[in-house]
């Protein structure tokens, strides 16, 4: 189902979408005050952009050097072309441990590999740690946004699910409650997780370390009491040094959701005694987005979520809309890369306003390249014969100012002259709720000719 | 020095008086202007629709339309921004750069190229900007929320000198109003969604006449304001800027 179709069934309850848009635009708005008080913060995203930039060119160096290095501080490397092969490379690793029971933090990579599903069909409890995601985990929903994965849900929906599967009680949707019994539920499955699995926020070449970026403390809970932790990573999550944190950490969280800076920021470089540590790398179609000149740059994304936040039409449309592991406005140019013609209709999704381009702390031009895969799309998708023809034939009439001038015409004449019935119609989208222009008796075209002639 | 006044196709066929509002206007400001006949459209709606390559025709023939003149001037952001940033699909011929070099939306061309921001006008009314996205975060003619940027706005610049005229102040100063050309068909229920929430905000702030420098948005606005028989004009910044009340 389109992004269209899928936006008008969540526009069916007002009311929701008012609360969605809310919620989120008050998240933006803390990221404005946030930002606001960082001196410079249009030159630290400069800075950061250029990184990235600099990463992309170089990744394959910083890449190798990341493996050597963290292979020096004893962490194992795994290479993954694509998600099948993570999500064998994951389940061997658990089973040289007989591992059983797995508590994961938030990784939209292994979202993206699907490999929850995978290792549950393989006997696996894959528990997910992040509260927002364990309970679209136990809702049997995907994350609708990436860093508020539940926003979607209000707390009295929570309410009604905890109940059906913690057991709680009644309680009008108090998240105090609701968050302790959480808590709770999820200590129990930390005291027993054979194996911790996390995402990588950012790794880093010059010393083979990464760093997990949380605000539950979740991802050092789990890697901490389990005796194995498996961090997986895009390939493009690479910085070349250490000291680069200093700018990716302050664009992150204040990106966000306002805040300075993550409550966790956890340094991983090498195992505890007696544990191990592995990290898998995927590439799973990157290096092809690497190749596409024009979409390059949206690899510089670090998963901050301040598009979907801006997004006015996210806000409207709510994350589940977009089926995608990513929604919003990064998702809708990373997406088409993977699949085109599921996807095709993410890069129309967007009305191009560029806010979104605006608030990314990596500099991505988002809004440009929605527009370029715009062309793309329409070159190599089935387009619907109406949305073909028109737009090709306008193009004809548009480049002969005759042809113009009688179409203009006659459309005005219809306009004009037809009863209502003909004009506001099942075939009028834009007359279901909006009135059509009213029809002036002169164009300027005329009224500038009369005006020359009379002098 | 002489200006090409440029009439985007919808203003021309829909909104004459916004043409004329453009042409006095600039008239009044002393320019020496020329409406070249036989324009067409700049192209838009088939580059965002992903048929750039269908616009050529009509491409060429804007630059064709506009090469001799020093300046081409026209009262939509969204057209200009379309000119200077996409027609990168044609061959850069000395023409085409001279054109899209050339090309100014209306308030940016009073403010940086005249150097004028009292134009003499008197509108004694509250009135609510409604920032269009192509213009504001395109064209740059204001500092965006998004942006950490010093504050400023060629409009607000424009709509301040106007003897009477209250500009009331937004609850959000630059949201999308929805309409983005064909996206306000394809994507019917969201833009509707988006434009109702833009006119309860001009609501909400005591708004008695919506304005802008795109009358595309405005034109989203008004079908819906008109369909929901809501208390509020739309009138373009030219009218308002072209007025004597």
């Amino acid at each position: 189902m389109s992004h269209s179709k899928k936006a008008e069934i969540f526009n069916k309850n007002e009311a929701k979408v008012n609360w969605h848009d809310k919620a989120l635009w008050y998240v933006r708005e803390k990221r404005d005050l946030s930002a606001h008080k960082v001196q410079g913060w249009e030159y630290l995203r400069e800075l950061a952009s250029g990184i990235k930039a600099n990463v992309l060119s170089n990744l394959d160096e910083y890449l190798i050097q990341f493996e050597k290095n963290a292979q020096k501080n004893g962490i194992k490397v795994h290479w993954a072309s694509n998600a099948e092969e993570h999500n064998i490379i994951v389940n061997n690793i658990l089973a040289e441990h007989n591992a059983k029971k797995v508590v994961k933090s938030k990784s939209m990579l292994t979202e993206e590999c699907h490999l929850n599903p995978y290792l549950e069909s393989k006997g696996i409890e894959v528990i997910d740690t992040d509260l927002g995601e364990r309970i679209v985990q136990l809702a049997k929903e995907s994350p609708s946004h990436i860093v508020l994965p539940a926003i979607h849900k209000t707390k009295e929906e929570v309410d009604i699910l905890f109940q059906e599967y913690l057991g709680t009680k009644p309680n009008f949707g108090n998240p105090e409650y609701l968050t302790h019994e959480a808590r709770k539920h999820l200590r129990d499955k930390f005291l027993k997780a054979d194996a911790a699995i996390t995402g990588v926020n950012f790794a880093i070449a010059d010393t083979g370390g990464f760093v997990v970026c949380t605000n539950e403390g979740n991802a050092d809970m789990g890697a901490h009491l389990a005796k194995v932790h498996i961090a997986c990573m895009g390939i493009e999550k690479i910085i070349p040094k250490e000291k680069h944190l200093g700018i990716f950490l302050r664009l992150l969280a204040r990106s966000a959701t306002g805040q300075p800076i993550t409550t966790y920021s956890s340094h991983f470089n090498k195992p505890a005694t007696g544990k191990e540590m592995h990290i898998v790398i995927v590439d799973n179609g990157r290096t092809e987005q690497l190749s596409r000149e024009d979409f390059r740059a949206s690899l510089h994304c670090i998963r901050c979520g301040a598009c979907m936040n801006t997004c006015p039409i996210y806000r409207r449309s709510g994350g589940h809309s977009y089926d995608a592991t990513i929604p919003g406005p990064i998702g809708s140019i990373l997406s088409p890369g993977m699949d085109m013609k599921k996807h095709s209709s993410l890069p129309f999704a967007s009305t191009l306003c560029g806010s979104c381009s605006n608030v990314c702390p990596v500099k991505i031009n988002i809004h440009k390249q929605l527009y370029k895969w715009r062309q793309v799309i329409v070159k190599q998708q089935k387009q619907p014969l109406l949305k073909n023809s028109i737009l090709k034939i306008a193009g004809v009439v548009l480049s002969k100012p005759r042809l113009y001038s009688l179409s203009g015409k006659s459309a005005r004449f219809i306009l004009k002259k037809a009863p209502k019935f003909m004009i506001y119609n099942r075939l009028n989208t834009w007359g279901k709720a909006r009135d059509l222009p009213e029809v002036k008796n002169e164009i300027f075209d005329e009224w500038y000719k009369k005006r020359t002639k009379n002098g | 020095m002489k200006v090409g006044l440029f009439i985007p196709c919808y203003i021309n066929q829909l909104y004459p008086q916004v043409a004329i509002a453009t042409l006095e206007l600039l008239e009044k400001l002393g320019q020496d202007v020329y409406y070249p006949e036989g324009q067409t459209c700049c192209g838009q709606p088939l580059g965002n629709s992903g048929y750039e390559e269908n616009s050529k025709g009509a491409c060429q023939i804007f630059v064709e339309n506009f090469k001799e003149y020093d300046y081409i001037v026209g009262p939509s952001g969204s057209c200009i921004y379309h000119v200077k940033h996409h027609f990168d699909i044609l061959e850069q011929t000395p023409e085409v750069i001279k054109v899209r070099d050339n090309a100014y939306e209306l308030c940016e061309f009073i403010v940086k190229v005249l150097g004028k921001i009292n134009l003499g006008a008197s509108f004694p009314y509250k009135v609510g900007l409604h920032k269009s996205c192509h213009g504001l975060r395109g064209l740059k003619l204001g500092s965006c929320s998004e942006k950490m940027d010093a504050y400023y706005s060629i409009e607000e610049n424009l709509l301040n000198q106007v003897i009477g005229l209250k500009l009331m102040i937004l609850s959000r100063k630059d949201e999308c109003c929805g309409f983005g050309g064909t996206f306000s068909v394809f994507e019917e229920a969201i833009s509707v969604k988006m434009g109702k929430d833009r006119i309860k905000d001009h609501i909400d702030s005591h708004v008695e006449v919506i304005t802008g420098a795109d009358h595309s948005c405005l034109m989203h606005l008004e079908g819906l304001i008109n369909r929901n028989k809501q208390p509020l004009k739309v009138m373009h910044i030219a009218e308002i800027l072209n007025s004597c009340i």
